[in-house]
């Protein structure tokens, strides 16, 4: 982007630890603790480091992570144990700790600083911009990178509608899975007649596998209360809500610290900033279900009834919760709109492509190297994220699929991978941007299982409203676990397909009506693994479990003995460096031997 | 709302939890989760007073309880084991994991032990997929789980794997 986004001026070291939810659960918090007790310890400090928790940083794979500033020093997976040395050498000596340093893969070079990794060098930050940065706790931090700075522009030298026209010129889309212009929704909830409007910021993230919203959450509440009061202030509403999940935890309660600090430095509440406007925020815990992502859905949870969709025949934007006009964005949709306001819209829309404009943040995970959230602008090829910044499939194997948009998108084949990737680009190959997951695939991955996976996921989110999808699902599911345990009939193909039609056409909302969409791009995409698994009675992945049967092939076993050391049930018998036999009637086919022979001596019969 | 002398105690310990929202539909979700992270289950009685606090029927109160996946209407064991199935542990084998907590404990997902030990319940995602597959128990994670772990972890909490 064009426009700086600020950077924070650090004069005295400092020491971040991400206490994000990946790191938190692979002992950063105890890695932070260790620090404060530590630093404590010591008495020779000229100036004592300044110790702050972060949010994700987004590179789960190497967490918990620690970076030192002003040096731009990155250490990763760091355990308590590692402190001592980084206090002495780093922070007191000014040297480095090789060994907790990141070493590229390729060149065997430590890099001392993740910016120059490949997973951070061609990242675009704009929603994560503070992720990591700052500490979410602290709104002092947020307002030393120019937070709060967008408010007061907009109060004060712009009118409401100047707002929405910036926005609308910056041709920001929702960043949940429609990719509706959020200036158009803005434009509609401002004109529609009525009081009160209300603001909602969608929470409700349920797509398994992706993390995105919570990390924004977790990383810079203030971003997203930022952008809701701006939209507030363009609308003419007064009162907002937050919908989150209950079960992020952390989410909420810095959400909760965000609002009453913002209330007290005058953000938030009566006369913001002696302009008159007043807009307050409060934050509704979910209930846990999925659909409830669907506004309508979404709405009748606030309201406190079961979260079942309604038609849109009127949008929320005109009736909306209490059947007022109701503005309902994203998390993520929320955190641009203080950098369109503050840095104007011309530089967001420099970035993407010309349908879709800006930055997408994705949950990269499944069979990848580098697990994480990635920020990359729209129009970056899968590609490009998968192997340049994910560092490609996990242990070399063969990629297979890219699973995106969570269980309502689909599964790319890797003869699509260099599409740029853009709300359109993505519809148009039967998948959809949805809220950001890339679940990457490899050729250990079943298709069919996969497209099981999803319907039966959908099968217990469905709300049971409308006949199509509640009976529909129940059929999909019904016909392909009949195929994944090796009892699929010739016609199933078929009735899949008609099934799906029928459920696109007649659902009431969105949740039915791209439920279909796994099993369709499956079969677009992998019809022979469908055929094997009903003509031949084989899983080519060796993955479905009455399908499969594991066997070592004895011209290509070494005996090392991996295999033996990780059967959970001992049936793999055999000497050191003498060929190893599987024990059928004691195998659970659990595939661990198949995936970890670094031979490829597992095979399946 | 009649009450008997047994459930007075019981009503009293529930009554300053909901009572400490307004009576409105829009806090029914709220109440019921404290009551959920406190006593681990939503009980019957409970429901009832939640009704007439917000002015809403029971019926309509039990079918939120039972719409939204947060809560259980019997009590959960003591250990609680929550499989993650989103789609990134899913792929790294949490079926087998399932599979395994099956054979040792006898339950499957949903299900408590008779002895009201062990309860185990898949998750949709727990966004820590860099640790998939992951397994928490009672808030503890256990990332990139193996099958042959489970039985360490049952240990750890002082339960017995059935010989299977």
């Amino acid at each position: 982007m064009s426009a700086k986004i600020k950077e924070n001026n650090y004069d005295q070291q400092t020491v971040l630890v991400c206490c994000g939810t990946g790191c938190t659960a692979n002992g950063g918090r105890k890695v932070y603790e260790a620090f404060v007790e530590k630093v404590k310890d010591h008495t020779e400090w000229k100036v004592q480091p300044i110790l702050k928790s972060t949010g994700c940083n987004g590179w789960c794979e190497k967490g918990p992570l620690v970076r030192i500033m002003p040096r731009d020093i990155t250490y990763c997976s760091v355990t308590p144990k590692d402190v001592d040395e980084i206090i002495n050498k780093t922070l007191l000596e000014g040297s480095l700790v090789k060994r907790l340093l990141y070493r590229d893969p390729v060149t065997k070079e430590h890099l001392s600083s993740h910016h120059q990794t490949d997973f951070y060098r061609k990242q675009h930050k704009v929603a994560l911009r503070n992720i990591g940065e700052i500490d979410p706790g602290r709104i002092e931090d947020y307002i030393e990178r120019g937070g709060y700075q967008a408010l007061a522009l907009a109060l004060h030298n712009m009118s409401g509608q100047e707002v929405i026209d910036a926005v609308k010129a910056s041709g920001l889309r929702g960043r949940g899975g429609g990719g509706f212009p959020t200036g158009v929704k803005w434009q509609s909830c401002k004109d529609a007649p009525g009081q009160p409007k209300y603001i909602i910021c969608n929470g409700d993230e349920g797509d398994p596998g992706a993390f995105m919203d919570r990390s924004i959450m977790e990383g810079d509440p203030h971003t997203v209360i930022e952008g809701m009061i701006l939209g507030a202030y363009a609308v003419g509403a007064s009162q907002g809500f937050i919908y989150v999940r209950d079960e992020y935890d952390l989410a909420v309660q810095y959400l909760g610290k965000a609002i009453e600090d913002a209330r007290s430095h005058g953000y938030l509440g009566p006369n913001i900033l002696n302009s008159g406007f007043s807009f307050d925020i409060e934050i509704v815990r979910g209930g846990g279900a999925f659909v409830c992502g669907e506004e309508t859905a979404l709405i009748a949870s606030i309201e406190g009834r079961t979260g079942e969709p309604k038609d849109k025949y009127i949008f929320p934007s005109e009736k909306g919760l209490w059947g007022q006009p109701t503005v309902i964005n994203n998390v993520e949709t929320w955190a641009n709109v203080p950098v369109i306001i503050l840095h104007g819209a011309d530089s967001f829309a420099s970035i993407g492509t010309s349908g879709s404009k800006g930055t997408k943040v994705f949950s990269l995970v499944g069979k990848v190297v580098n697990t994480g959230l990635v920020e990359v602008p729209m129009g970056t090829t899968l590609r490009e994220i998968i192997f340049e910044i994910g560092g490609g499939v996990l242990k070399k194997r063969k990629f297979k699929a890219v699973q995106t948009g969570g269980p309502s998108g689909g599964c790319i084949p890797e003869e699509l991978l260099d599409l740029p990737i853009d709300f359109d680009s993505l519809t148009q190959a039967g998948s959809m941007m949805g809220s950001g997951g890339l679940i990457v695939m490899d050729d250990h991955t079943c298709m069919v299982e996969v497209a099981r996976y999803y319907v039966n996921f959908l099968a217990g989110e469905s709300c049971g409203k409308c006949t199509p999808c509640r009976e529909g699902i129940r059929a999909l599911l019904e016909i392909l676990t009949r195929i994944c345990n090796g009892e699929g009939r010739p016609e199933d193909v078929e009735m899949l397909e008609e099934i799906s039609t029928t459920m696109q056409e007649a659902s009431l909302c969105a949740l039915g009506r791209t439920a279909p969409n796994p099993v369709l791009s499956t079969l677009r995409y992998f019809r022979d693994e469908y055929l094997a698994h009903i003509e031949q009675h084989k899983c080519p992945a060796g993955v479905c479990r009455n399908l499969t049967t594991f066997y070592i092939d004895a011209d290509a076993c070494t005996g090392c003995g991996l295999c033996k050391k990780q059967c959970s049930v001992d049936a793999i018998q055999g000497e050191k460096k003498e060929t190893h036999v599987i024990d059928e009637s004691l195998c659970i086919r659990c595939g661990e031997c198949f995936r970890n022979c670094a031979f490829n001596a597992v095979k399946i019969r | 709302m009649q009450i008997n002398p047994q459930e007075y105690a019981e009503a009293s310990r529930y009554e300053s939890l909901i009572k400490s929202y307004p009576g409105r539909p829009q806090y029914i979700l709220a109440i019921m989760q404290d009551l959920q992270k406190q006593y681990n289950y939503l009980p019957r009685l409970a429901l009832t007073m939640i009704s007439s606090h917000v002015g809403v029927p029971v019926s309509k109160i039990y079918a939120m309880a039972s719409f939204y996946k947060a809560f259980s209407l019997t009590p959960k064991g003591r250990f609680v084991f929550r499989v993650c199935d989103g789609t990134a542990c899913h792929i790294k084998g949490s079926e087998t994991l399932l599979d395994q907590l099956y054979q040792h404990l006898g339950i499957k997902a949903g299900q408590t032990t008779e002895d009201g030990q062990f309860s185990l319940e898949t998750v949709n995602c727990l966004g820590a997929c860099a640790l998939a597959p992951v397994v928490v128990v009672n808030g503890k994670v256990y990332g990139k789980v193996k099958p042959g772990d489970l039985e360490e972890i049952i240990r750890e909490c002082g339960g017995q794997c059935h010989v299977s």
